[in-house]
């Protein structure tokens, strides 16, 4: 048994007033979950706080919420672990914001230059050096999903906003023709490939963590799209060209997810809806469906080709292949691809002025530096261990995240160097 | 007044089929869910599902194993129905979309399961419910035109006309606290088990026998109520479930001293026992000392091949690395016998219909009876399937054949009332609702569970009666209108007392041992006197006994041994 505090953001919509926090205090066994905590303070002091709850063990998908600012089931997070991370956070919070990337490090003041580099072992004595200083009793908060109005409390409107994206993908088989005296016979793999789309319970923790979804209220979003793969990648399923031009031609669709990992991170299923999106956009390229208005097809396959060949953004040639694809050494561009340079230029002052792409210089074409040494052939045998390795990225093949060193072990394939290494 | 022709309550397995089957019969359907529709409990289901559609198997073979599970008490006509139905079924769900495992040449490949004399369990991983709730899910999304979906309505009566027809029922719209009498020529009762009237369950908690009661409140009979199963390999304290398709893959239960103890209780079934008989041998082992310290045995997945468990028994690996911080993989885990399956229910015939003209049962809220006093594993999602169907299509020509009723309002007038009532009792006028809620179940796990005897089944329907007198005066803190939890919790408690009750009642009055039913003070089977269903129905003094035969078609009953 232990004592925690819960730190619930609270709304009651009919008391006219708008949302406050409210701490509760709780004593249970670290091994039960924030949802038990949650239950244990509505059972015991307030009966009037909502949270939808059912299965209790990450099946039915109706508590998810944001514990610590991170989007996921209140059922699957223990408390302890919980109690933790409010207690990294909070140390977090009163340390300076890390510091941009290029900036020149300064030790701050009474901060030794060396504890930068300190060893793992080191680093966690500091921090409960730190921890001790004050954070050590920090509330756990709990806080309803984002990207959804709120109901009451806890509760949020998920019909508006994800069932209404669900609906969005026509979530149905749409085989042709008569269905089979017997089953349909299928690759054994295809079904396995799918089973991990299949797994999503709907929970919307994904579509609450989604920054695209921040800044673009309307794409369709990590689970949507996850379940589009889920009939995409169904051979029974008749309209997959059709599915992949609807979504690849949504300005709102595939090439409007940027790629941050949040849905990956936040699925409490594994069913990792980014890598599903990605394998939509690879299915509409397989498709010949290369015409989107987003250009995202093209800027993804730009993207691959030249990592592949240079190990980093050439960012010039990224502008000249996403806009106007197999430009660069022909002397006579076509009309289509000179069209193409001509809409990009609003998006290359954009990128100069914003920073993303850094100077004029970098935009001239021929000048990107080359990896150093066999840099290169590393990057390149990656993409092709990739290739050979698609299928096994699936969860229902490869297992957990611990297994993985061991399946790259028992195919023989060498542990990455460190950077360092590869830069010398 | 919202009016349907049919009028599904509940939206699991038993609740979306049944929808979906009244929608092609050309009627006009609703469907109405206190939780979403994929929140249900129909998800838990991991194993898979039974029929004999390989072509060395047989459906006899399979309704012979369903019977000799449920101890004979099993009702052999709607047994052969299941059994026979079950191929196409399965067929059926292939079609619309369920990602079914295949074997090598991409057919439709098996796993073994408990009690079963073949290997005749369809499945998709461990998440075999899950995968075809959302297929359903989507069929019903598909088909919106015809089925009309309410999310998140709850249910508190069911209205019967002045000849006793049932022509609707009472629900509270969640979201905003409206009280809403809807209208309906046939309605399905779909709600799923009682669960939570025991600590621990596996059961979500939303499984509060609401469909059990309402029809026992509205002069229905119910069967079997005795017939609780306890499942084999729970976890401890938190009740969660680990998929009798671990022991289907292979693997063992071992004591604490590591021995395979099944080989002196079943030692030609093993592990893969019916679950009735699993957990006796293990609540033994534990009870006679042989059990870890924790009051538990062990499952040892680990004899199981690694990338198959990854590939098959995946959502295990989850529930062991985050409820109990196991890699099942690499070491044993602990395991008891915890509440798992309500056998009994609403007394229902083979097409759904229950006492109550127009009223319907199906899946856990029904008692067919194809389970009788054990069910076999993964033939859960079958009943719900085969029996929702067969409800959906019965209601459906029964709405055809009848002239609407108008409810009378008098039932919304006195629904609305009695949660005024509850809703106006001061804090510290009575119990928190939570705190009888705790009291009965834990007292139901301790006296109503694998083993029974009088006393003990006596003090749990005193404490019963008790609480019940309490419930009277329990109060809650939430008085808005907006998705009131509480209030939900104070109806929900009222039901789980007289699921309670009726339970108690029935393995009182059960003197002898069949399936779940276990007395140690009546320890043999005992064929003469009790190889009959006990009914029970709502009276003055509570629910008032009778009997009914058991139907046996070509299966006389035998020794049971595994």
């Amino acid at each position: 048994m232990a004592n925690y505090t819960l730190k619930v953001r609270r709304y009651q919509p009919e008391s006219g007033e708008g949302p406050y926090w409210e701490e509760f205090d709780v004593d249970l066994d670290p091994s039960l979950s924030v949802l038990d905590g949650l239950l244990q303070a509505k059972d015991r002091d307030d009966g009037s706080l909502s949270v939808r709850c059912s299965c209790r063990a990450a099946i039915c998908g109706s508590c998810g919420v944001k514990v610590n600012g991170s989007s996921t089931l209140a059922c699957k997070t223990q408390i302890g672990e919980a109690h933790e991370a409010a207690n990294r956070r909070s140390k977090d919070a009163s340390t300076p914001p890390p510091r941009g990337a290029d900036e020149e490090y300064k030790p701050a003041e009474g901060e030794e230059r060396g504890a930068r580099t300190r060893e793992p072992g080191r680093e966690i004595a500091r921090d409960d050096e730190r921890g001790q200083a004050g954070a050590e009793d920090a509330p756990i908060v709990i806080e309803p999903m984002g990207n959804m109005p709120v109901i009451k409390d806890l509760v949020t409107d998920m019909e508006s906003t994800h069932w209404t994206k669900i609906r969005r993908v026509t979530p149905w088989l749409l085989p042709h023709g008569e269905a089979p005296e017997r089953e349909y016979v299928v690759e054994p793999e295809s079904m396995i490939d799918i089973t991990q789309s299949m797994a999503c319970i709907q929970c919307g923790a994904c579509v609450s963590s989604c920054l695209s979804m921040e800044a673009d209220p309307d794409f369709i979003g990590p689970a949507a799209l996850a379940k589009a793969y889920r009939f995409v990648g169904d051979p029974r399923d008749a309209e997959t060209k059709e599915r992949l031009h609807d979504l690849a031609h949504d300005p709102h669709g595939i090439y409007d997810c940027t790629h941050c990992f949040s849905c990956i991170d936040a699925c409490p299923k594994g069913v990792a809806p980014m890598d599903q999106i990605m394998r939509l956009r690879r299915k509409a390229g397989e498709h010949g469906i290369d015409d989107d208005p987003n250009n995202g097809h093209n800027h993804v396959t730009a993207m691959t080709k030249i990592i592949e060949k240079k190990g980093t953004n050439d960012e010039s040639l990224l502008i000249q292949e996403s806009y106007a694809p197999g430009v660069k050494g022909k002397l006579k561009p076509t009309k289509g691809a000179v069209k193409g340079l001509t809409e990009s230029l609003p998006t290359v002052l954009r990128a100069i002025k914003t920073g993303k792409a850094r100077s004029l210089s970098k935009l001239i074409p021929g000048i990107h530096p080359k990896l150093p040494g066999g840099a290169q052939d590393e990057v390149k045998a990656i993409y092709e261990h990739t290739e050979a390795h698609r299928e096994e990225f699936n969860l229902y093949i490869k297992g957990e995240e611990g297994d993985e060193a061991e399946v790259a072990v028992a195919e023989g394939l060498e542990p990455p160097q460190s950077r360092e290494e590869a830069v010398q | 007044m919202p009016a349907h022709d049919v009028l599904v309550i509940g939206a699991g397995l038993a609740g979306q089929r049944a929808a979906l089957a009244a929608a092609e019969q050309g009627v006009s359907v609703g469907i109405v869910s206190k939780v979403h529709p994929v929140r249900s409990h129909s998800n838990a289901a991991q194993g898979g599902i039974n029929a004999a559609l390989n072509p060395g198997d047989s459906w006899e073979s399979h309704a012979f194993d369903t019977i000799k599970g449920s101890d004979y008490l099993g009702d052999q006509d709607a047994v052969e129905i299941m059994c026979r139905e079950a191929p196409e079924e399965i067929l059926h769900l292939e079609h619309l979309g369920v990602t079914f495992h295949r074997n090598e040449e991409g057919k439709l490949g098996t796993r073994a399961f408990g009690g079963a004399s073949a290997a005749r369990t369809y499945y998709v991983a461990d998440i075999t419910g899950q995968a075809i709730m959302h297929v359903l899910y989507e069929q019903l999304m598909k088909h919106s035109d015809s089925v009309a979906r309410y999310e998140e309505w709850f249910c508190t009566a069911l209205a019967l006309d002045e000849a006793g027809e049932c022509c609707g029922v009472v629900t509270r719209n969640i979201a905003d606290g409206s009280m809403e009498l809807f209208e309906a020529k046939s309605v399905i009762l779909a709600c799923g088990g009682n669960g939570q009237v025991w600590k621990p369950t596996t059961n979500a908690l939303i499984c509060t026998g609401d469909g059990i009661a309402m029809a026992y409140r509205a002069g229905a009979k119910l069967m079997d109520m005795e017939m609780i199963q306890y499942h084999p390999t729970t976890l401890a304290g938190k009740g969660f479930l680990i998929t009798e398709g671990a022991r289907g893959e292979g693997a063992h239960l071992l004591n604490a001293k590591g021995e395979r103890f099944m080989e002196r209780y079943a030692p030609n079934k093993m592990e893969l026992a019916s679950r009735d008989v699993v957990s006796r041998a293990e609540q033994t082992e534990i009870n006679e000392g042989r059990g870890f310290p924790d009051g538990t045995v062990a499952l040892d997945i680990t004899v199981v091949p690694r990338k198959r468990v990854h590939e098959a028994l995946r959502e295990i690996v989850l529930v062991g690395r985050d409820f109990a911080g196991v890699d099942i993989t690499r070491e044993p885990i602990h395991i008891k016998p915890g509440n798992h399956y309500t056998m009994g229910g609403v007394k229902t015939d083979v097409d759904g219909r229950t006492d109550i003209p127009g009223l319907y049962a199906a899946g856990e809220t029904a008692c067919v009876s194809v389970h009788g006093g054990n069910r076999l594993g993964a033939n859960s999602l079958l009943d719900t399937l085969i029996f929702g169907r067969r409800s959906g299509v019965d209601a459906s020509a029964r709405a055809k054949r009848i002239d609407r009723t108008r409810p009378s309002k008098a039932v919304l007038e006195a629904e609305q009332a009695q949660i005024d009532a509850i809703s106006s009792r001061e804090k510290g006028s009575g119990r928190r609702v939570s705190e009888i809620k705790l009291e009965l179940g834990t007292t139901m796990d301790a006296k109503v569970a694998v083993f029974r005897e009088e006393a003990g089944i006596q003090e749990a329907l005193e404490t019963v009666r008790r609480l019940k007198g309490e419930a009277e005066s329990a109060y809650i803190d939430d008085k808005g209108s907006v998705f009131n939890q509480d209030i939900l919790a104070a109806i929900e408690l009222g039901y789980m007392l007289d699921n309670a009750e009726c339970t108690c009642v029935a393995a009182l009055e059960r003197k002898e041992s069949r399936g779940a039913q276990y007395r140690t003070d009546f320890p043999e089977r005992n064929d003469e006197e009790w190889l009959k269903h006990i009914d029970l129905q709502l009276s003055d003094d509570g629910p008032e006994i009778s009997f009914s035969e058991v139907t046996i078609t070509q299966w006389e009953p035998q020794e049971r041994t595994y």
